[in-house]
């Protein structure tokens, strides 16, 4: 510390000493050099301007008593200077520790999310999530049953940020230790309904759609809870439907019940399922309607079901200038045979 | 994206006229003024949506807590003046299930 505080001295000293003689703009390039130097080693206002002091009564002896006594008034009203430099060094350095829990809480969420898509001949699966911020508040599962059905789900915390992660993990476990036979759609709701309802504080809620593809009949079986339809895509007609559904939001009624609904898919069909984050985007004053993802959709349709959701998603970004309003997640299944 | 809040009480009812966005930012501000009047027992809260363009889903959640307020308090809360693109929200959500929510009646206060 002593030896840097010497070495800084002489670094001034030299560096103010050929300005005070040449009055060249490279000295004034070397004072700049300097303070980010100073900047790097912490070096607080007050500290610089009595540097400053000891330098020029070095160089400039003799000085007038009104100049030291001038340059000690300096010095005190640097004062406060200095404590609020010291303060916002602790903010920054709390701030660091705080990003850095953040990114531990964000790597743990992915970590809820399924590493794998279901592979079946029969089904192709596209899904895309991406958190508008460090971490998200949008969640899906897949799982596979022995009985030749596929689940998959959606859900959107409401809010973002480290209660929508922490809500999420509550909808995950509470998803893995339900029986195989509470996987049908409207009871798979209505256990989380529970849950959520016994867990979740009053301003908060979750909204989900849940079906299970069954690969043998290629029948879709769905439940939501006040979350935004998804879509059925028919092939042979090129046609666009909403896979409107009745039921609550997650967390708010204790006893709700959901209703369940069926869907037949011919190869090529397809079934969508979305956050809000995809229709609810919006730029300046334009938003995005369900119709332009419908277009959209339909410009890649002739594409993978992975394909489909990353080209979209690039559209989206695109269209809200890269800068995601909220989170993001596109799931698309396709009969393939 | 501001969210501007006028409380007015007139008759024995508590008049809330939102202007503006009621989104993550501004949910916070909101439920301040509302919470208190939901709190009140025998309270009539009528929350005027007439001026309001957008509302996200942490919005609907202020709307959520207040309800379930209502009921504890055994106070009531009423939404009128509601824009469509709004009103979708309510529907999706299924909320418009059990929130009291009218159609547009945006002179009845004014």
């Amino acid at each position: 510390m002593e030896k840097t505080e010497v070495s800084l001295h002489e670094m001034y000293k030299s560096i103010l000493e050929g300005y005070l003689h040449t009055g060249s703009e490279h000295a004034l390039y070397e004072a700049q050099q300097f303070s980010r130097q100073l900047i790097k080693e912490s070096m607080s206002p007050e500290e610089m301007v009595n540097l400053h002091i000891a330098v020029v009564q070095g160089l400039i002896p003799h000085l007038p008593t009104e100049v030291l006594a001038a340059n000690d008034f300096l010095l005190e009203v640097m004062v406060s200077y200095g404590l609020a430099y010291r303060e916002h060094q602790s903010l920054r350095d709390r701030q660091k520790q705080l990003e850095s829990e953040l990114a531990v809480a964000a790597k743990m969420q992915r970590e809820l999310l399924p590493k794998d898509i279901p592979k079946n001949p029969a089904l192709d699966i596209g899904i895309k999530t991406v958190a508008a911020d460090v971490v998200s508040g949008d969640y899906y599962h897949f799982i596979e049953d022995e009985n030749d059905h596929i689940g998959v789900g959606v859900a959107d915390i409401i809010g973002k940020g480290v209660p929508a992660a922490l809500s999420m993990s509550m909808i995950k476990y509470a998803i893995d230790s339900l029986p195989e036979q509470r996987l049908q759609p409207s009871a798979l709701l209505e256990n989380l309904n529970r849950v959520v309802e016994q867990n979740i504080s009053s301003n908060m809620f979750i909204t989900m759609i849940y079906g299970l593809y069954d690969l043998n009949k290629h029948t879709f079986h769905y439940s939501g809870a006040g979350h935004e339809p998804g879509f059925y895509y028919n092939h042979s007609s090129r046609e666009f439907v909403d896979l409107k559904t009745k039921g609550i939001v997650l967390g708010v009624m204790k006893k709700a019940k959901f209703k369940e609904y069926e869907q037949k898919l011919e190869p090529g069909d397809l079934v969508i399922l979305l956050s809000d984050g995809v229709t609810e985007c919006r730029a300046e004053n334009a938003f995005i309607e369900r119709s332009d993802i419908v277009k959209m959709i339909n410009k890649y349709v002739h594409l993978s079901a992975q394909e489909i959701v990353e080209n979209v998603y690039s559209e989206l970004e695109k269209f809200q200038n890269f800068e995601l309003q909220d989170d993001f997640t596109l799931m698309i299944l396709r009969r393939e045979v | 994206m501001n969210l501007e809040i006028k409380h007015i009480e007139k008759e024995g009812k508590q008049f809330l006229f939102l202007q503006g966005e009621i989104d993550v930012y501004t949910s916070e501000t909101l439920k301040q003024s509302l919470l208190p009047l939901t709190a009140q027992e025998g309270n009539e809260v009528i929350v005027d949506f007439s001026d309001v363009n957008y509302i996200d889903s942490t919005g609907l959640g202020i709307f959520i807590g207040a309800l379930k307020s209502t009921h504890n308090h055994e106070s009531s809360m009423k939404l009128t003046g509601m824009a469509e693109r709004v009103r979708r929200l309510f529907k999706i959500t299924g909320l418009d299930e059990i929130i009291d929510i009218e159609e547009s009646e945006r002179e009845e206060a004014k």
